[in-house]
Order: structure tokens, then sequence, then C-alpha cells
């Protein structure tokens, strides 16, 4: 459903800044609180707490296998959608529970976006129809406000100026570094305050991957961003949080800075100096 | 030697391959040589738009049974097509694993199941109740077999289209629904089209399920409550008929037939060929 506010909100799109709190205290705008999940009987997150705050990278890193994607999968309650899935605790975006029986799905997954691990536009969809995709389908016609948002979102993925004249392209069409920032326009068009990157490079090359950490740089004075890696060194480059996990533990979390330098636990530095993982 | 011996086995099995590939396809093009040679004579705008004419004049056409196979077809269409769709999507996207298993089961089976019976069937349940040959119960047991096909095809390409373009769709907070129909059912129409045209194709040519539901007609049906003339029963009455004229309306009659299933078997083909095809 699109109410007027909502129209209100998607017409002011380009004018939209949000406030930073200041330097020294940061805000929270997801507290994750003793989170435990679980495929079947398996149990694939033990006792999770973590802040991700707002307008920050926070990095996930950690092996294969350790539960960092299936963690992320749980702030937009993707995690239940595989068969036998449940989770346990509570994630607070905002301070409301996103686990509260409440919750409107469509609503939280419109406020937390994701990208995935491999570029998946809609095979069927025009380039401006897969931006468009997530207003069209949730009720919004007006072609003013669809035009406005998809030039908006292609801009803010760093993708407007390769793709403005084959707008009717499919969006397939595409090479695989553009397919990937088409799919971060996609989730920007429906104006998210948090985006979730699961892995967003690692079907990519170098020179993409280097685009779209540009990008995170930037989608950050707007956006809170959490992104999984499978790479240290890019958790390095494009984070202010990092968080290692390890067999669905959360073994430490901190200030990029200190955890790549000093981190407190031995696990943390085995496999930051690559002596492990 | 051996190497001799080894070199001589493999030309005598390609010939052998070749031959039979051959052979397949014989009996195809001989029975478009033999019909378009033996029908065409008798094709003209007449036997478009004119009813049978009766035993001893020449002349008239099939117009009748022309309309009526596409009726026919058309009504078999209408619900058995949505049945099977959604009942694919279902088996695809929601069904647990048993039941799911059951289904496909069955759907297998009816596939398999002879026309006559389905034609019994369709006599049964609907043309002893009401009394009389119909093109409801005609159509009912075309949709019937139909829908076997249908609801398999759709269940393959629901199943083929990728779980991260669903996830892709609900991340964006779509809905469900619209994720099923706007994304997947789009994403996967190629394939189910080119299965329903093909599926169209088969039971156009049908006979036995007709005989005693549509029951043919030498006139006009005037409701859908009264027997209706169709083109296979047409063929079939005027084949084992003793006038040469009606033989040669037959002949005819089949290759209009064949014309219609060559056609949607064409069309199919190019649907598979859309720009926006996923590419498997």
């Amino acid at each position: 459903m699109i109410t007027a506010s909502n129209v209100q909100k998607t017409g002011n799109f380009q004018k939209e800044v949000r406030s930073d709190t200041g330097m020294g205290e940061k805000q929270i705008r997801i507290k994750v609180n003793r989170l435990n999940a679980f495929f079947g009987p398996m149990q694939v997150l033990k006792e999770i707490n973590l802040n991700i705050y707002t307008q920050q990278v926070t990095a996930i890193i950690g092996p294969s296998g350790c539960g960092k994607s299936t963690f992320i999968r749980c702030l937009n309650r993707m995690h239940e959608l595989v068969p036998h899935a449940r989770v346990e605790g509570n994630v607070l975006l905002d301070g409301e529970d996103i686990y509260r029986n409440s919750v409107d799905l469509i609503e939280l997954r419109r406020k937390v976006g994701m990208v995935f691990q491999r570029p998946n536009p809609f095979p069927t969809l025009s380039v401006y129809d897969n931006v468009a995709a997530g207003l069209k389908l949730t009720g919004m016609t007006r072609k003013s406000i669809l035009d406005e948002v998809v030039e908006a979102s292609l801009k803010r993925a760093a993708l407007w100026d390769e793709v403005k004249d084959k707008l009717n392209r499919p969006g397939m069409s595409l090479s695989g570094g553009q397919q990937q920032r088409l799919c971060i326009a996609r989730a920007l068009a429906v104006n998210p305050e948090v985006v979730l990157f699961d892995e967003p490079c690692s079907a990519l090359d170098p020179i993409s991957t280097g685009k779209i950490e540009e990008l995170i740089h930037e989608l950050k004075k707007n956006y809170t961003l959490v992104i999984v890696t499978h790479n240290m060194q890019q958790a390095a480059r494009v984070s202010d949080y990092t968080s290692y996990f390890y067999l669905g533990n959360m073994v430490e979390f901190g200030e990029t800075k200190k955890i790549f330098t000093t981190p407190d636990k031995k696990e943390t530095e085995d496999y930051i100096t690559g002596r492990f993982g | 030697m051996t190497h001799n011996v080894r070199k001589i086995f493999s030309s005598v099995m390609v010939a052998a391959t070749f031959f039979c590939a051959i052979a397949a396809i014989v009996p195809l093009i001989s029975i478009l040589i033999y019909l378009i040679s033996k029908g065409l004579g008798s094709i003209n705008l007449d036997f478009f738009t004119h009813l049978p004419k009766p035993v001893g004049e020449e002349g008239g056409g099939m117009a009748n049974a022309i309309a009526g196979t596409l009726l026919l077809v058309g009504m078999a269409c209408l619900w058995a097509i949505p049945v099977g769709v959604l009942g694919g999507i279902y088996v695809a996207e929601f069904g647990n694993r048993k039941l799911g298993s059951i289904i496909r089961f069955t759907a297998d089976v009816l596939t398999g199941v002879p026309s006559i019976v389905i034609g019994i069937f369709a006599y049964t349940l609907l043309v002893l109740p009401m009394k009389s040959f119909s093109a409801i119960s005609g159509a009912f047991a075309l949709g019937f077999m139909l829908i076997p096909t249908v609801l398999r095809t759709t269940e393959e390409m629901v199943k083929l289209v990728p779980t991260t373009l669903r996830e892709a769709a609900l991340a964006l907070g779509i809905s469900r629904f619209r994720t099923t129909f706007s994304i997947v059912l789009k994403t996967a129409m190629s394939g189910i089209m080119t299965g329903i045209l093909l599926a169209i194709a088969r039971v156009a040519g049908e006979t036995a399920p007709l005989l005693f539901t549509a029951f043919g007609n030498r006139w006009w049906s005037h409701s859908l409550n009264e027997p209706i003339a169709a083109l296979p029963l047409q063929i079939f009455a005027y084949a084992i008929a003793p006038y040469d004229d009606w033989h040669r309306q037959a002949w005819a009659g089949a290759l209009v037939l064949i014309a219609i299933v060559f056609g949607l078997t064409l069309t199919s083909r190019l649907l598979t060929k859309s720009k926006y095809q996923v590419h498997h």
C-alpha cells in the first residue's frame, strides 16, 4: 500500500539528508540481543550481541561457515525463508524488536534492504524496471515519481552515466559489475535506512570490486551499512567497525582500526594475520 | 589390424544411427506430402465457410467442425490452464515434499491414461446427468487431458527460476503474492507457454475423448448443451463413409487439423526465442 506520506517520502528522495548525531557518541541503529539461529537441529549462531551504528559501515568477517551470512539474513528476517530455519533472541531496529509478532515484514524489508552475493537482476525486466520493481510491485505507478526515483537511485549507485542511454535494455545485458550496482540501485530505490551486503564483491573482478567499495564509502553518508566479506583487506578498507565471527560465535567486535592493529583476542589476531582461516 | 576393425565398426554404427534417424522422420514427411497431395485440392473458401452438404450433393465444407474444434479447445484451455498453472505453482513453490510427490505422480499417471478412458469419465460425469452430448462435456474431457502436462511443465519451469530471484524480490519488501506472480511466473513464462502450446496442439487432434462427449453435429450448435462438431470427429465420420466426395473432404479436414497443430508448435518455438528469456 502506498500512502500519501510514503509518496511524500519518495518524492523527497534526493533532498533527504540524515543528520549525524555528533562526533563522539554514535547512535545505535540496530541492537542485536542474544541472537541464536538454527537450521533444523543445527545451531549456526550462538548468543550474538552486537550494535550496528547509524551511518557507519560494519564489516562481518570470518572463515566460511562461521555464520556471518546467516547473521545478516537475520537482520531483515530472510533467514526464516529457508525451510526449518528459526531464530531466537531480539534484534532491535531503532529500539523496536523486528521479531515481535506484530511486525510487518514488508515494511521491515523496505527499511532494511539487501544486496546479494551474486548479482541477481530480474531477468525479464529492463534496467529501468529492475530499479523500479520495488516500488511498482508494491503499488506505486506514478510515472513521474518512478522516473525521478530510478534516476536518483542509479546516480547513487554510480551507474547512471553508464546506463542512462540503455534504460530499456534487459538488466541482464549489463556486465557483472554493472549488474551488481544495478542491484544496489534497486535496493536503494525503496528508500531503506539500512543496507545489508552479503559478500557483494565475491563474484566480481578487482576493478568492479574497487567501484563497489568506493560506492560503499559514498553510501555511508546516507545509510547504515553492514557488509559480510571473505576478504579482510576489504573489511579494513571499507568499514568503521569490524566483527570477527567463528563457528557461530561472535569472537570480537570493535572499531576496525583497533581490530586490525591491536585485537583483544588471540583468535582474532590469528585470523587477521593469516595464521588461521 | 584391430585399429582397422574399430574404424570399420565405427563407420557402420554411424551409418546405422543415420538411417534410423532418417527412418524416424520419413513417416512424418510422407504423411505431410500425402496429406497435401490428397487434401489441398478440396480446400477452398467454401470448405471454411459452408456446412456439410447432404449425401449426394457435391461441395459444402466443414465450417461448423473447424469452429467447433476451436471452441472446444478454447473452452478446455479456459478451465484447464488456470488449474494446471496454479497447481504447478503450488507443487513447485508451496507444497510440502510428500504432497508434492503425490501430485506429481498422479499427474504423470494421468498423462498416460488412454484418451478413450478420459472420454468415458467425462461421459459418466457430465453426459449422463445432463442427458445430452454437449460442448461442455467435450471441453471438460479435453481440459482433463491438458491439466497434467500444463501442471508438470509449470512446475519444472518454476523450479528452474533461481532462489536468489525470489529472495531479491522479498528483500525489496515485495509481497509473496507479487513475488510469485510478477517475478517468478514472469521469469518462467516463456517455458510455460511452450508447454501449454504443445499440450494444446496434442489435444486439438484428439478424437477418442470427443466420441461420446461432443459427439459431432452436422449443423451449427446453438448452445453449449448440444452436441457439437469437431474436426477429428468429422474426419472420422467422413473417412469411414462410402462416398468419394466425403473422402476428399476428410483429407482436407486432416490437412487443416495438421496446419493448426503445426502453427501452434511453430508459435511455441518462436516464443522460446523471446529476447528476455532466461538462459539455463
